[in-house]
């Protein structure tokens, strides 16, 4: 980036392309709204509050902006799913629980630029005509509450949020709500329940779609950090502009975070399909450790299903269809799809020749047993059982035919809860069991198929309950 | 609400073969106008549907859309576009029916969401049936029989979990029971406006537990016993008395108040276990209060009155029907009519309270009045009127404001204008503030009743009257509907229903004319009551039917009602 300096050692990958990052790690960058104002901030305010609100909504969907929290949905679509005619209080959420093992992006802009944040969000607002916003942050994150409820006092004394903001008559509040640790609560539904004070007990859909009947059964428009700090964006380069940006219908740039067998992990502003696996990998990670050997990548978040290090992918229709390695896949959300997984969250996680694959899929779900709300049964039920068979597995207390129940299990929950919750704990053991039979096989014990299981916790992470 | 025009109604296909259904129906709802039952727990047509239990999940399709360029799909001959199957199933208790829709309630898919859902289900529970109240009407044993795969995979140490949790002074919780279907969570919130209870913990480790420092107390508690699907929650009163399948049912009416809610006495070998409420939507709903339905146990108290009586010297000593019913006619017919005064009972039936008609005419008894019982009406279900059958009274016995005259009736005691009093089924003393020391300036009294009270204990005759559980007839509740008690257990010694002793002490002084039914009571009140002109015994069926206008509502109806016209419930 021209005339900004990072901090030594933390400079962006020359393959990155730095935009909502843009200040992360700057040197010299603070942030405090003075700041944030030398840099031009709040000027994108300035002019949606000059727009007709369909105009900003027309931006956003000619950028093509798609959400970054981890479906991927566009987000100008989502706008215009509010009811017309509506005489409700529209609400917008800012999701900033920011759960999904794997991706830690959003907690560095509520770091380290919330008024980028902000600004978005008071441009979201207008746009969809909500008065009162509430950005959800996650308990574990105490820091990024102090520093977004900082700088909300001080866009506040600015008047950039309050009674008629800037003179334009627009009035709009934003608060900050503390989650309490419940991974459930980042599902958009779920949010909203404990937002209203009760158990995050997600909703049916139909007919609870938030857009219609969301937070006090009023359309409720939410969003993740990273894309409402787009919109900022979207504004200041225009939605065409934008769109130039990535790949089409995988336009902009996105934060992918590596973590797990590399030598540097960190996270990396992209242009969404720019960069492929291998370049992710090899060139902004630095490559696995020495003498390792990629076995495999969870692409999109824990929940994503994982791809083998040794898989073809085969992606495109008739005479596009081309066929993929690992490292070939570019990384945005239509090819990662064709590839039988998704971007989801941005959270990569490479896995390579050293890790037990028993043990990799037990630390995944225990962690959904773990954060299974329990309202609905397969999930409730089949997260835990689905612990409890690899738990036993990882131990050398399994049979081979256990991996087929544990893979019935999945399949029991797929596709029939009320929530992702559902595909996000059972597409990790169908994938791995569907990848990895062999080596899961190979941790059994073929004569221990019926016997009784003791009572005894078996590991450490089973003493998790 | 109007009859739906063609125009709100969709065609729906389910199992293979289409039907009509007004818009908005939910997809369990239209299965099960067409016979088709789709299993669920969570799902209560009277409460909200959080679609937790995944029960109820269907496969369901829409006509497939072209892609674009492509022909659109074509009807067939019946007028219906293809169905193209979607793989993933829906619930049925929240989705509602679509034009063109199909749905498929057989099948890999359905079925094999129901198997699955059923094994999830048992993975945790105890199955300690043989020692669960529920067994013989637990949902997840029948499920369990018709949709699951009638073994598990599941190897693994089950949850432990709280057992035997007292969350109030009448239900009992048994945590490892629980299949969180929410159903009690939701009844409390939504129905009895006392939200105490509720889920803890997470996963599979959530438990039903009620708020700290608080407990389910509310006078609908055990209606959660009720809807319950499964033995989690149990009732202290019921709990380990008896097994389900080996009781009669009996569909009758509460009597406790003037709401009549319609009720199923279970018994067995002439002996009350529980009482459970009964469906009726313009009545009680599913529902009624835990202080009428526990009012059952003194049906066996020791104190029942088995045979007829009377005193002499003082004392009372047994006697047989002949002879208890000659001296009270032989006493009756040495007074004249003026000096008789009769109290029924707006507890009484309307058969009962006819052939009262009949014994005060053959008398010419100088007075007729009831004891009226009034209390706080809770804006549920509990009526003000603690008397089940006021409007019988007014009809059929033709008071005009039930209970306004006792005191004429004390006074006239006391001048001795009055020498006789036959008391049906009412305890003066206690009820009506009789003194004792009023009712022995009496030259005669004859008290009929179901249990030794003061009355009986001064009565010269004293007669063995059936309560309302030995006894069948008919009531008027408090918004004009006539409602049919049925008899579920035979009274006690030679107890007998007082419409029959009403009848034999009119035999006794020479008034009879062969009435050996009740249904031929009936007949006759029928003939000479006005409103009651054209109806049979037969047409009164299981639910009532309205008769009358009271004006009178039933305030957790009208509540109901709402909630039904803003869509939250079925109803």
């Amino acid at each position: 980036m021209s005339g900004i300096t990072y901090q030594r050692g933390r400079e962006p990958h020359p393959k990155e392309h730095r935009v909502v990052f843009r200040n992360v790690d700057r040197v010299g960058w603070d942030t405090g709204i003075d700041t944030f104002l030398k840099e031009g901030g709040y000027e994108q305010l300035k002019k949606a509050l000059g727009m007709e609100r369909s105009a900003i909504i027309d931006e956003v969907k000619k950028a093509g902006l798609r959400g970054r929290g981890g479906a991927g949905f566009p987000c100008g679509v989502k706008w215009t799913f509010i009811p017309p005619g509506n005489t409700k209080p529209v609400y917008l959420i800012c999701n900033a629980d920011e759960s999904e093992p794997g991706t830690f992006k959003d907690r560095y802009i509520l770091h380290q630029d919330p008024h980028q944040l902000l600004e978005g969000m008071i441009i979201a607002c207008f746009a969809v005509g909500a008065k009162l916003a509430y950005i959800y942050i996650r308990e574990e994150f105490p820091e990024a509450a102090q520093i977004v409820e900082k700088a909300i006092a001080e866009a506040h004394a600015k008047g950039f949020l309050g009674k008629d903001i800037l003179g334009s008559g627009f009035d709009l509040e934003i608060y900050v709500h503390r989650g309490a640790g419940a991974y459930i609560c980042g599902e958009e539904t779920g949010l909203i329940e404990s937002l209203e004070g009760k158990r995050p007990y997600p909703r049916i859909k139909p007919p609870y779609f938030p857009a219609a009947m969301g937070l006090y059964l009023c359309p409720t428009i939410v969003n993740n950090v990273e894309t409402l700090c787009h919109v900022k964006h979207i504004l200041e380069m225009g939605g065409e502009a934008w769109a130039q940006t990535g790949t089409k219908n995988n336009t902009g740039t996105r934060i992918l975070c590596v973590s797990g067998d590399v030598k540097k992990p960190g996270y990396f502003e992209v242009e969404v399909g720019k960069v492929t696996m291998g370049e992710v990998i090899n060139d902004m990670c630095g490559g696995l450790k020495d003498g390792r050997k990629l076995k495999a990548v969870i692409p999109g978040g824990s929940s994503a299903k994982v791809l083998r290090a040794d898989e073809t992918f085969t992606v495109g229709r008739g005479d596009d269809a081309r066929q993929l390695t690992i490292r070939d896949i570019p990384m945005d959300f239509d090819t990662m799809a064709a590839c039988g997984s998704m971007a989801g969250s941005g959270g990569v996680i490479v896995i390579d020749d050293s890790r037990s694959i028993s043990w990799v899929l037990n630390n995944l779900n225990n962690f959904y047993a773990h954060e299974s709300c329990g309202q609905c049964t397969p999930c409730r039920e089949g997260s835990l059982w689905m612990k409890k068979i690899t738990d036993r597995v990882v131990a050398g207390k399994a049979s081979p035919a256990d991996i087929d129940t544990l893979y019935g299990v999945a399949k029991n929950i797929d596709g029939r809860t009320i929530c992702a919750f559902g595909e996000a704990c059972s597409w990790p053991t169908e994938s791995f069991v569907e990848k990895f039979r062999d080596e899961l096989v190979a941790d059994t014990k073929p004569e221990l198929e019926g016997a009784l299981v003791s009572a005894e916790p078996l590991t450490a992470a089973a003493g998790l309950r | 609400m109007s009859e739906p025009t063609k125009t709100d109604l969709v065609d729906v296909q389910i199992d293979g073969v289409w039907h009509q259904f007004p818009k908005g129906t939910r997809l369990i709802e239209a299965c099960r106008q067409v016979g088709v039952e789709v299993p669920h727990y969570c799902y209560h047509p009277k409460l909200t549907s959080p679609g937790n239990c995944r029960m109820c999940l269907v496969e369901t399709g829409m006509p497939p859309r072209p892609m674009p360029g492509a022909e659109p799909p074509q009807p067939d001959e019946s007028g219906h576009l293809p169905i193209s199957w979607i793989p993933r199933p829906v619930i049925a208790c929240a989705n509602t029916v679509a034009p063109n829709m199909g749905v498929r309630t057989t099948g890999p898919i359905t079925e094999g969401c129901r198997q699955g859902v059923m094994e999830l289900l048992l993975a945790n529970h105890p199955l300690d049936c043989p020692i669960c109240d529920q067994a013989g009407e637990c949902t997840l044993q029948e499920y369990s029989v018709e949709h699951g795969k009638g073994e598990s995979r599941f190897r693994e140490q089950k949850v432990k979990k709280p057992k035997n949790v007292e969350v109030g002074p009448r239900v009992r919780l048994d945590d490892e029971r629980c299949i969180m279907c929410s159903r009690c969570i939701r009844f409390t919130d939504e129905i009895a406006d006392d939200p105490v209870l509720g889920f803890t913990d997470r996963g599979s480790h959530t438990v039903l537990a009620v708020y700290p420092g608080r407990e389910l107390a509310n006078n609908y508690s055990l209606n959660t016993v009720d809807i319950c699907p499964v033995g989690a929650l149990t009732s202290n009163d019921f709990r380990f008395q008896m097994r389900v399948w080996f009781m009669r049912e009996t569909q009758t009416i509460d009597t406790n108040c003037a709401t009549g809610c319609n009720i199923t006495v279970f018994s067995r070998q002439n002996r009350i276990y529980r009482i459970v409420p009964r469906q009726n939507n313009d009545v009680n709903s599913d529902w009624m209060p835990d202080s009428h339905r526990l009012n059952f146990h003194w049906i066996d108290s020791e104190a029942r009155l088995t045979d007829p009586m009377l005193k002499v010297d003082g004392v009372h000593r047994t006697a047989t029907w002949n002879e208890a019913l000659s001296v009270a006619a032989e006493r009756l017919a040495s007074l004249s009519g003026s000096e008789i005064a009769v109290i029924a009972s707006a507890r009484m039936t309307n058969e009962e309270l006819f052939m009262t008609s009949r014994l005060v005419k053959l008398l010419g008894a100088g007075h007729v009045e009831t004891v009226p019982r009034q209390g706080e009406a809770d804006g549920y279900l509990v009526s003000a009127d603690r008397n089940p059958n006021t409007n019988g009274v007014k009809l059929v016995l033709g008071l005009e404001n039930p209970g306004s005259t006792l005191d004429r009736v004390k006074s006239g005691i006391e001048q001795g204008r009055i020498k006789a009093l036959i008391v049906l089924q009412e305890n003066l003393v206690d009820d009506a503030g009789f003194s004792p020391e009023l009712l022995g300036k009496l030259d005669f009294l004859l008290a009929t009743y179901p249990i030794a009270n003061p009355t009986t204990g001064l009565a010269d005759v004293v007669l063995p009257g059936a309560c309302w559980a030995e006894k069948s007839g008919t009531m008027i509740n408090v918004t004009g509907r006539l409602q049919r008690l049925n008899k579920a257990v035979d009274g006690p010694g030679q107890t007998r229903e007082p419409w029959e002793i009403v009848r034999d002490l009119v035999h006794a002084l020479g008034g009879g004319n062969g009435i050996y039914s009740v249904t031929e009571v009936f007949k006759q009140l029928a003939a000479e009551v006005p409103e009651f002109k054209g109806l049979s015994w037969g047409q009164i069926g299981d639910l009532g039917l309205p008769l009358i206008e009271t004006g009178e509502t039933i305030p957790a109806l009208e509540r109901e009602k709402e909630r039904k016209a803003a869509g939250i419930i079925v109803g």
